[in-house]
């Protein structure tokens, strides 16, 4: 039983020290992949909690990404660098802002208009940044300083250095996932998880759905927002390719790919896409090639979908078994 | 803005629209009768401009009828590619949820443009249309308006009528209708709904890719074209109302207003300008102007 708390504590645990001990032995390279693959957890964790646990399937994400990273690089002073500390909220606070401009609109509607809206949304904030002068046009645009982290006067990480960077986008990948697992236990996820399963029966138990759904789009927002600050500060520039819909859907594959209903199963997920998705860039393997990985990435999702309906690591699509889970015995019937 | 200028603007817009109604149109109905949100259409348009292309030259010795001839060749290509991908991909997708529906499709968005990237290349191309259609009608003593651009607009809009005719009129009409609406009653009436799924699928992939073909000459041939008129086709069903060929053809063609005129009075937010209507048309009517027929 993989669900009992004391092994799954230990298991994270375990997972963690792997993570805190990989920059001893791996190299340059390693660490950066590393990093790429915690700030995509975050993003990941951001729509896991609407995917998995509201039932809300946003293709819209690479949005509040895009325009958390945009800010860093838009914000940041020409002559000194920046702190952190007004840096980051004020980016992820713009995030939040168009999450909740996407979000009370979008919420109106449901199923395939709710994927089709999220999605023209996000297209909207990718025109604007491909677009306009606010943006500066699909070449993208440089951080000039990379922000400083400092308390008290006193220098906590040099965030322009590869190991301290990684040190510091795994504390935020912990905290993240901290901060959603006790959300998601408080009676505000309890509701949630009631809307998943069954909106009309929380409506008639007095809930008002909509606020409750609107407030956790605007957190999976800001929480978008945080993985798209890590990564305009570790790449120092951003593209409107951040915001475009190949994000969106990159980071929905990655939450299904190894469990829809859990949080380590999104940063597994986040993992385990983003190294298939090096196997099929790796020059090595695949030579002239490499530069169509979108071809072998789009075949995986397609085989995937088709020959695993119950996702890799046996996880159900289907919301209504997901629903009937957690009775046992109930669910049989769907099985 | 002077007469001429207006009378130019308008047929732009009407033009667009109506283009925009033949993928939306695919799309809606696509998810109307199917239930299946399908993003790869756009990718549908692609693949009809890039055969466009290159079908253009294979015909260019027979002069005027040069471009009808790939046209058809283009089209029966069409009819035979939806078929396939609805055997090979889209059978199974019925009877899953829209989360499965839009992974399977996201992923045959990036073969389509990868094997696109393969076989064509990524270089921006131009398609000339016909000497006979290449003319130009004054307006006024300065404008002028092309003869092709007329030309797309009769197209367009004798297939929305000839589409109307075919689901309101006729049986095999009425007996799409009645798959979406009730699929285990037809079938147990001695309807195959099976291979009216798949002909409706393939007609839909036929109306994009038509819209693509001929739509090449007017904007060029490029790399993710398929996913700019997909985006804005979502934003016309939304528009629209799901599932609602009329609701469709309206919105598309205030999309079409929107975004012309707007180009030419707002320059600055052009791009923005038909989110703002889709945002304006959720705030009032979530479920689109006109609900499904």
């Amino acid at each position: 039983m993989s669900d009992s708390p004391p092994l799954r504590a230990a298991w994270i645990a375990a997972a963690l020290a792997a993570l805190a001990l990989f920059p001893l032995f791996g190299g340059k390279f390693g660490v950066d992949l590393v990093t790429k693959m915690m700030v995509f957890a975050i993003l990941a964790l951001s729509l896991e909690l609407l995917v998995g646990h509201v039932g809300l399937v946003c293709f819209g994400q690479a949005a509040f990404f895009g325009i958390a990273a945009y800010a860093v690089v838009r914000l940041t002073p020409q002559s000194q660098p920046a702190s952190i500390w007004w840096l980051a909220p004020a980016a992820i606070g713009l995030a939040g802002i168009y999450a909740l401009f996407m979000g009370s609109l979008s919420i109106r509607t449901r199923g395939v208009y709710f994927i089709m809206v999220t999605l023209a949304f996000s297209q909207m904030a990718y025109y604007v940044a491909h677009d306009t002068p606010l943006g500066g046009g699909s070449d993208g645009i440089y951080l000039s300083l990379v922000p400083t982290f400092r308390l008290a006067g006193f220098e906590l990480a040099d965030l322009s250095k590869a190991r301290p960077f990684y040190y510091f986008a795994l504390f935020v990948l912990a905290s993240v996932f901290a901060f959603l697992a006790v959300l998601l236990r408080s009676r505000f996820g309890r509701a949630l998880a009631g809307i998943r399963v069954n909106e009309r029966r929380m409506r008639a138990a007095g809930f008002s759905t909509y606020p409750y759904k609107l407030a956790a789009f605007v957190i999976s927002g800001m929480v978008a927002g945080i993985a798209g600050v890590l990564f305009a500060v570790k790449d120092g520039f951003v593209n409107p390719e951040l915001m475009s819909w190949n994000v969106s859907g990159t980071v929905l594959m990655m939450i299904i790919l190894c469990g829809l209903w859990s949080l380590h199963g999104a940063v597994l997920g986040a993992f385990a896409f983003s190294l298939l998705q090096e196997l099929f860039k790796s020059q090595a393997i695949f030579g002239d090639f490499a530069k169509h990985w979108h071809l072998g990435v789009g075949a995986t999702i397609i085989l995937a979908v088709a020959l695993l309906p119950r996702g890799i690591a046996g996880f159900a699509f289907s919301s209504r078994v997901k629903a009937l889970k957690h009775y046992p015995g109930a669910g049989e019937r769907y099985e | 803005m002077d007469i001429a200028t207006f009378l130019v603007q308008c047929f732009n817009a009407l033009q667009f629209g109506l283009l925009l109604f033949l993928v939306a149109a695919g799309l809606t109905l696509i998810f109307g009768i199917m239930g299946v949100i399908n993003l790869a259409h756009g990718s549908f348009y692609m693949i009809g401009a890039y055969m466009a292309y290159a079908l253009a030259p294979a015909f260019a010795a027979h002069a005027g009828w040069g471009f009808f001839a790939a046209l058809a060749t283009g089209l029966v290509i069409a009819i035979a590619l939806g078929y396939a991908l609805e055997w090979a991909f889209f059978s199974f997708l019925y009877e899953r949820d829209h989360l499965q529906q839009v992974l399977m499709t996201y992923g045959l968005i990036l073969v389509f443009e990868e094997l696109r990237s393969i076989l064509v290349g990524d270089d921006v191309h131009g398609v000339t249309a016909p000497d006979w259609l290449s003319a130009s009608v004054p307006l006024g003593d300065l404008m002028s308006y092309p003869v092709y651009r007329l030309f797309m607009s009769a197209v367009c809009l004798a297939i929305a009528v000839g589409m109307y005719l075919v689901l309101s009129r006729t049986r095999l009409g009425m007996m799409i209708r009645a798959g979406a609406s009730n699929r285990e009653m037809v079938q147990s009436l001695g309807i195959d709904v099976k291979l009216i799924y798949r002909a409706m699928f393939a007609a839909g992939v036929a109306l994009a890719v038509l819209a693509g073909m001929i739509a090449a000459p007017v904007s060029s041939v490029y790399p993710g074209m398929g996913n700019q008129v997909l985006i804005i086709c979502f934003v016309v069903v939304v528009i629209g109302g799901i599932g609602s060929v009329r609701g469709a053809l309206a919105a598309a063609l205030l999309v079409g207003i929107v975004d012309t005129f707007g180009k030419v009075l707002f320059p600055q937010a052009a791009g923005v300008l038909v989110y703002v209507l889709m945002a304006l048309v959720l705030v009032w009517k979530p479920d689109g102007l006109f609900k499904a027929t």
